[in-house]
């Protein structure tokens, strides 16, 4: 069987040995539940403790402020859901390239009296000041502004968003699920209220994330029972998952740099080739992930493309792994005010610790090979 | 080193059973695809094995594949239900009905519900904790929307007559949701039969992982709720949020376990219980709280009168058990479901909940009776209450003075 080559890191990552490790013992032995109180509940309790303090180290923030939910979606959710219920009839705020768990549920709450407002990205698929400018309303309860985009990769500027949500006296919200593991992310440092952070993008289990809420910051909860997590998120605490995503953490604070100039080094060798084959690539301008690429073909049907690699072994994606279900352009390119027919086209290509140059390259040799052969298939039809 | 206690709290957890624990690890470590990726076979294994997954998890309860939406576990389910079907179905009305000894889970979402503007009754169960049927159907108003009993109570073990209850939500037109977290593997269950509009499971407690669950959704007649968690629109919609495919193929194969071992599984933790039973009952002053009969083997919940509540939970150190629901048991409450009883807060507090299950052994529940005929004893040596008991005294009459 032929090699598999996985280019899908921003959809989820293979779990690091070492994390696997240290979740075995608690997918294996006798645990109690965190909330008992005899010793096999005191055990869960610690090892849950411990790990809450290895993702607020890996962040700069107080293991206080750490809150594990059930993934990136959850916690999002919970901050949209949480800002708006603690200010009825308010406006929520966010960029026009979030996340379909950051937009939608707002657009839920739009259906129980609830506001909603778009920061409107540029051509590159970043806000600038003038899109803040834009947004007159007051009475804004929460403003969500990711911090990279899964698609583009593309980084915002953070501190335009903190000045822009203490004016309004908002919370401000970042999805940092992209970014943390691929750059330097500092809670203390970004001067916002709220982040999302997901295990399963940064080489931990899937089924586990975290909310980081700042002391000041006062939401509702979405899930009410047993009072865990402070009462802000109820459920017996998934402790192997929560112990992994600790160990993650861990982990990706000491690597990322390095795997940082890892996949810049790859980025740049496929994108020079990609645009010498002729292909655009978004937000190339824009400061970006190290590891994404997100670029397309004119007259290049995508999803033809996308088949042709993975029957060659290469694991890459159309758009956010979410919506490939749908066959619609990305809504983030729409958003750029990218051409509906070349957003049609868009492949994205996520690189990971575990990728290499050779695999680059031969990446490239069967991309060449496969836009020849869907070119004679277009010139023939024509 | 301190010695393991011996292990009987399986209705707050139960450990992972080593053959699900094997089949989850291949889809930790190669099989890591994310279930939503379409492009590539890394997302159509791990799609796979979520969709074998969830007819495992549909067999056991005689439902269909497409009626089981994947949660991060039965609080959320529970969750997902109540607060998903009222909000739905909120012009039908805005009365929500519950019993007073439900999981915090399902009483937690109602009170959510009330700060909402919805209205609910926390019916009280008869003392022998299961709920009388005419007395529910008479707690339905004309505005009940939806009606929210668990098949096996958490704390007592009983076993709600959820057919019948189901029947009156029917003839009622009041959506009907069970909380069946503590029931799966335990009692049978046949959805197709049983007049249920939706209801939660959990994986933890049936020797899946944790952070895993399920909500039953009857499709006929089609039962609609509003997500409470949205995004990338999974599990049909109602439920956003990357699948975890480890503990979703965890879970199945649980349930599949449980499906085929349920019955001589029972049989051999009857045995069990009814020794555990008949030995603690040779000590005097003793309580079983919540009808025998209609009750899963795994469970038996005893108030010891006459004994300290935190000094009994201190002197049984050696044995891991609970002194009320594992999820209330940080607070020092006495167990609001014992006090629905009609326990008194004395009784409540100084009662302990056992639970047998797939590893315990004949040996530990020997075990079990010993120590507690040991320590009680020991403890009420030291206890002027007891003095007086023995002297005839009734205490319930006797006048303390103030201090």
């Amino acid at each position: 069987m032929m090699q598999k080559v996985y280019f899908d890191h921003n959809a989820t990552t293979a779990i690091d040995k070492k994390v696997l490790g240290v979740m075995m013992p608690y997918l294996e032995m006798q645990q109690g539940n965190p909330t008992s109180q005899h010793s096999f509940g005191r055990h869960a309790r610690t090892a849950i403790e411990e790990a809450r303090e290895q993702v607020a180290l890996a962040i700069h923030a107080h293991p206080t402020e750490v809150i594990f939910t059930s993934g990136g979606t959850e916690a999002n959710n919970m901050i949209v859901h949480g800002a708006a219920i603690k200010n009825p009839q308010s406006t929520l705020v966010r960029s026009n390239i979030e996340h379909p768990c950051v937009a939608r549920p707002m657009e839920a709450l739009t259906r129980q009296g609830w506001h909603h407002d778009l920061l409107k990205v540029n051509h590159d698929g970043v806000l600038t000041d003038e899109a803040y400018k834009n947004i007159n309303v007051n009475n804004v309860s929460l403003i969500s502004v990711m911090l990279a985009n899964n698609e583009t990769g593309a980084i915002q500027e953070m501190s335009t968003l903190s000045h822009f949500a203490k004016e309004k006296k908002a919370l401000s919200h970042t999805d940092a699920v992209q970014a943390f593991g691929k750059m330097d992310v500092r809670f203390d440092e970004l001067q916002i209220d709220a982040m999302t952070l997901s295990s399963h993008k940064i080489y931990g289990p899937q089924g586990v994330g975290a909310l980081i809420l700042n002391k000041r910051s006062d939401i509702e909860p979405l899930i009410y029972g047993g009072g865990q997590e402070k009462n802000l998120r109820s459920g017996t605490e998934n402790i192997a998952a929560i112990v992994g995503f600790g160990k993650a953490c861990e982990l990706i604070s000491e690597s990322f740099k390095e795997t940082s100039l890892l996949t810049r080094e790859l980025q740049i060798t496929l994108e020079l080739h990609l645009k010498e084959l002729g292909a655009v690539i978004f937000s190339e301008k824009v400061k970006r992930l190290s590891n994404t690429t997100f670029f397309a073909f004119k007259n290049i049907e995508g999803s033809t493309l996308l088949t042709a690699l993975d029957k060659k072994g290469f694991a890459i994606a159309s758009g956010s792994a979410c919506s490939s279900v749908n066959k619609e352009p990305s809504h983030v390119l729409l958003a750029m005010g990218i051409d509906e027919d070349l957003a049609r086209g868009a492949l994205r290509i996520s690189f990971g610790n575990q990728n290499t140059l050779n695999d680059v390259k031969t990446f490239i040799e069967t991309i060449k090979k496969e836009l020849q052969t869907l070119k004679q298939l277009t010139a023939i039809a024509a | 080193m301190e010695r393991k206690p011996i292990y009987l709290d399986y209705s707050a957890t139960t450990p992972i059973d080593p053959r699900v624990a094997e089949k989850m690890i291949p889809y930790i470590t190669e099989h890591f695809g994310n279930p939503a990726s379409r492009s590539h076979s890394f997302g159509w294994t791990a799609e796979k094995a979520v969709e074998e997954a969830r007819e495992e998890v549909a067999k056991l309860v005689n439902a269909d594949p497409r009626e089981i939406v994947w949660t991060s576990g039965a609080t959320e389910s529970n969750n997902l239900a109540i607060k998903g079907a009222s909000h739905f179905y909120s012009t039908k009305g805005k009365h929500v009905l519950t019993i007073a000894t439900e999981h915090k889970a399902v009483i937690d979402a109602v009170r959510e519900l009330e700060r909402e503007g919805f209205t609910a009754t926390y019916l009280e169960p008869e003392p022998n904790g299961l709920v009388d049927l005419e007395k529910f159907k008479k707690a339905i108003r004309p505005d009940t929307v939806l009606a929210s009993v668990m098949l096996v109570n958490n704390e007592i073990g009983v076993i709600q007559d959820i057919e019948a209850l189901g029947n009156i939500c029917r003839e009622e037109k009041v959506i009907f949701h069970v909380d069946a977290a503590q029931a799966t593997g335990k009692v049978d269950i046949d959805l197709e039969k049983l007049p249920v509009d939706l209801m939660s499971f959990s994986a933890h407690k049936t020797y899946g992982p944790k952070g895993i669950g399920a909500l039953y959704v009857r499709r006929k007649p089609r039962i609609r709720i509003e997500a409470q968690m949205h995004g990338g629109g999974h599990e049909r919609g109602m439920r956003s949020g990357t699948l975890a495919t480890h503990q979703i193929v965890g879970m199945g194969e649980a349930f599949r376990i449980a499906r085929l071992e349920m019955k001589s599984e029972n049989d051999r933790i009857r045995i069990l219980r009814d020794k555990l039973l008949q030995g603690l009952q040779s000590i005097e002053e003793v309580y079983v709280n919540g009808d025998l009969k209609h009750r899963i083997p795994h469970n038996l919940n005893i108030s010891f009168n006459y004994v300290e509540g935190e000094s009994l939970i201190m002197a049984v150190k050696d044995i891991a058990v609970s002194s009320g629901s594992a999820c209330t048991s940080a607070s020092l409450e006495p167990s609001y479901v014992l006090r629905a009883l009609g326990r008194s807060d004395e009784l409540a507090h100084s009662s302990i909940r056992f639970s047998i299950g797939r590893f315990t052994t004949e040996a530990d529940v020997d075990f079990t009776i010993q120590l507690l005929k040991d320590k009680i004893q020991k403890l009420r040596e030291l206890s002027p209450l007891w003095e007086m008991f023995k002297d005839g005294i009734d205490i319930s009459k006797v006048e303390w003075a103030a201090h």
